[in-house]
């Protein structure tokens, strides 16, 4: 049982980062905009989290650091992409190389360190509770915040009027630019979130995954969490669902490394990333019901005219 | 203060000259401001990014070696992105079209003569047109997303390398060191003019690859439907063209330049299959697709930009002790820059202070 309940806690770990940056990106697609980014802005978030923890102290600091500098950067995309209506595709794909780069030069002072490691809840009690005592009261507490963003997105896009109006954005930006909506304001926002919870998907990786800095930690993770949002169909609890799924091919094909098998160990690592592959076939068959989900005006330059 | 863009009636031709020249002086003047922060002179600075790989002979070789992957991949991402479609895995591509142009020299050594060559490069643009087509076929048959396709299959390609060249393709003399048997020397691309430096062939193939490209899409009717259909797929599908087919079209040629590129970087500038064979040409080379405005002429120009940077990178981080990455860092907001500017080709940018004007009535 205590295996059982160890391998659980470790998908939820796994999971997590994925869950955040693929939340985010959710909001950013709802109102019309792909950043392809999210790699970027996730390995940022990674080794600013990581150095400011390791300056300060306090792996707090460190997770504020890299909510921040997911955001900051993410702006950096909003300023090419909204107000400069670039292409969004080629854009996205530059904030990932400018914030593979960039990280690489922060943080290479910071290559081996230990770090410090964001400590897990720990309720007198609760936490004690056999079997699911240490599931629910006892993960770190970026696993809470997880949950807690997903359920507050899906109350924000489908329960409040600006949700609404975020939806509507990404549906038709023209009709929504004609009923005197910003429809630049509202993408800038939706974009910083996105950018701030991709920083924090990555400080969570450097923070509580693995508490150090290696160069290119994410290893495509930001990608994956794109892919997530598209296996979602645009769906926050779905989310959940495809993130779970994917921290258990990731654990799973780790702990069949540790056993061996006598399967090579590059094949293993592959798995994360065909699995992602086989998802995507499968949730884009259906081409009436995917042109149906996907955001109408995903990825199209808005200028507004006069 | 906010940034209002107005379309202008017709593309400004001056843009369309100056926009990529522009992206490189804001990257220069990003640079400066960059190398002042890290507390390094950056005039002296740039002066060994951009000017000092460009003085001696040997030097303008090494340059030649690294650009000539870079501008192989653009000629074919040029394409597939004015087609409007978005292959982002030519990563992958380059490094299946150097492991199957590899099969020769490593499973039959012996078979050395003057098809040797040739046939690696066939079995290299085969290798990574394959690949190129498997995201193509998952978009035409499953609608599934080419991005997130292509680019999942760099990690699977990079891992199937590590696989192939720590365990069946290791060279069994080699001391239990990853990496195949070194090539004999009919199985390498040979050097153009070996007594002034090492760069090899395929700088040629590049540039050959760029010029026929570029005379496909200025004089051939399939050059005529790629922008037909990457600039309006209604208006394609109205003139006949199927663009079912120009998926795999674009997809297999980028793959397969990719994968030519591959091959041509092994068995010219390595000499064997190691567990890593590129330092990220596949993504660098979207920039110089960018950078050359998305023209296969303009990707030679732009494969030397680039290729600069790698080699500025190397001096500085050896005369001055800055971090190689700053490279990285440089590619990323030339990228940034070019599509900035591009958006003054279309549009006129004006700055708007305070709040707009209400109109009423």
């Amino acid at each position: 049982m205590d295996i059982f309940q160890s391998v659980l806690l470790t998908i939820a770990t796994a999971s997590t980062p994925l869950l955040i940056a693929a939340i985010g990106e959710l909001v950013v697609e709802r109102s019309g905009v792909l950043n392809l980014g999210v790699e970027g802005m996730m390995v940022i978030g990674a080794v600013c989290a990581f150095a400011a923890s390791y300056l300060t102290g306090n792996p707090w600091i460190g997770v504020l650091a890299g909510i921040l500098a997911g955001a900051v950067l993410s702006l950096l995309f909003g300023v090419l992409a909204l107000s400069f209506a670039t292409n969004q595709v080629a854009t996205g794909l530059s904030l990932t190389l400018l914030g593979i780069g960039l990280s690489g030069m922060i943080g290479e002072d910071l290559v081996g360190r230990a770090g410090e490691r964001l400590p897990n809840l720990d309720i007198p009690v609760l936490t004690d509770i056999p079997v699911i005592g240490r599931l629910l009261f006892g993960q770190d507490p970026l696993f809470y915040v997880s949950i807690a963003l997903t359920a507050a997105v899906m109350w924000f896009l489908f329960r409040t009027r600006t949700g609404l109006t975020l939806r509507a954005i990404g549906d038709n930006h023209k009709s929504a630019h004609a009923l005197g909506i910003s429809v630049l304001k509202y993408r800038y926002l939706a974009v910083m979130f996105g950018g701030a919870c991709a920083g924090l998907a990555g400080a969570h990786l450097s923070l509580v995954y693995t508490p150090q800095w290696v160069e290119n930690m994410t290893a495509g993770r930001g990608w994956i969490a794109l892919a997530l949002v598209v296996f979602a169909s645009w769906r926050p609890w779905r989310v959940i669902g495809g993130a779970y799924l994917f921290g258990a091919v990731t654990i799973g094909q780790l702990h069949a490394q540790a056993l061996g098998f006598g399967i090579p160990s590059q094949l293993l690592s592959s798995l994360p990333y065909l699995a992602t592959i086989v998802v995507l076939v499968l949730i884009s068959r259906d081409r009436r019901l995917t042109v149906m989900n996907t955001p109408a005006s995903l990825a199209q330059p808005f200028v507004p005219d006069r | 203060m906010r940034i209002e863009l107005v379309k202008r009636p017709q593309q400004s031709a001056l843009f369309s000259a100056v926009s990529p020249l522009l992206a490189l002086a804001l990257t220069v003047i990003a640079g400066f401001i960059i190398f002042s922060f890290l507390g390094k002179p950056p005039l002296e600075a740039l002066y060994i990014y951009f000017i000092e790989p460009l003085s001696e002979t040997w030097q303008l070789h090494e340059l030649a070696i690294k650009a000539a992957p870079l501008i192989m991949i653009a000629v074919g991402l040029s394409v597939c992105y004015a087609s409007n479609n978005w292959n982002i895995g030519a990563e992958g591509q380059f490094i299946i079209g150097g492991i199957t142009g590899s099969l020769i020299p490593i499973l039959m050594p012996d078979f050395q003569n003057a098809l040797t060559l040739p046939l690696m490069l066939l079995f290299g643009f085969i290798g990574g047109a394959a690949m190129g087509a498997i995201p193509a076929l998952l978009k035409t048959k499953f609608n599934t997303n080419e991005i997130l396709t292509s680019l999942m299959l760099v990690y699977v390609a990079q891992l199937f390398l590590d696989w192939l060249a720590r365990g069946v393709f290791r060279d069994p003399n080699g001391n239990n060191f990853p990496g195949s048997i070194r090539f004999p020397s009919a199985a390498r691309l040979p050097e153009i003019m070996p007594s002034q430096g090492g760069a090899h062939l395929g700088i040629v193939l590049a540039i050959i690859a760029a010029v026929i490209v570029w005379v496909m899409m200025k004089y051939l009717l399939r050059g005529f439907e790629v922008k037909v259909l990457g600039g309006s797929p209604r208006a394609g599908r109205f003139a006949g063209f199927s663009s079912t087919r120009m998926v795999f079209f674009a997809f297999i040629l980028s793959g397969g330049l990719a994968g030519l590129a591959g091959i041509s970087e092994v068995s010219g500038a390595i000499g064997q299959l190691r567990e890593t064979i590129s330092p990220g040409y596949g993504f660098a080379a979207i920039i110089v697709a960018f950078l050359g405005r998305l023209n296969p002429l303009g990707a030679i120009a732009a494969g030397f930009v680039l290729a600069l940077t790698y080699l500025g990178g190397e001096g500085a981080q050896m005369s001055l002790g800055i971090s190689d990455k700053v490279a990285r860092v440089f590619q990323g907001l030339l990228l940034f820059f070019v599509l900035g500017c591009d958006t003054l080709i279309h549009y006129r940018v004006r700055l708007v202070f305070g709040d707009p004007v209400k109109v009423s009535g």
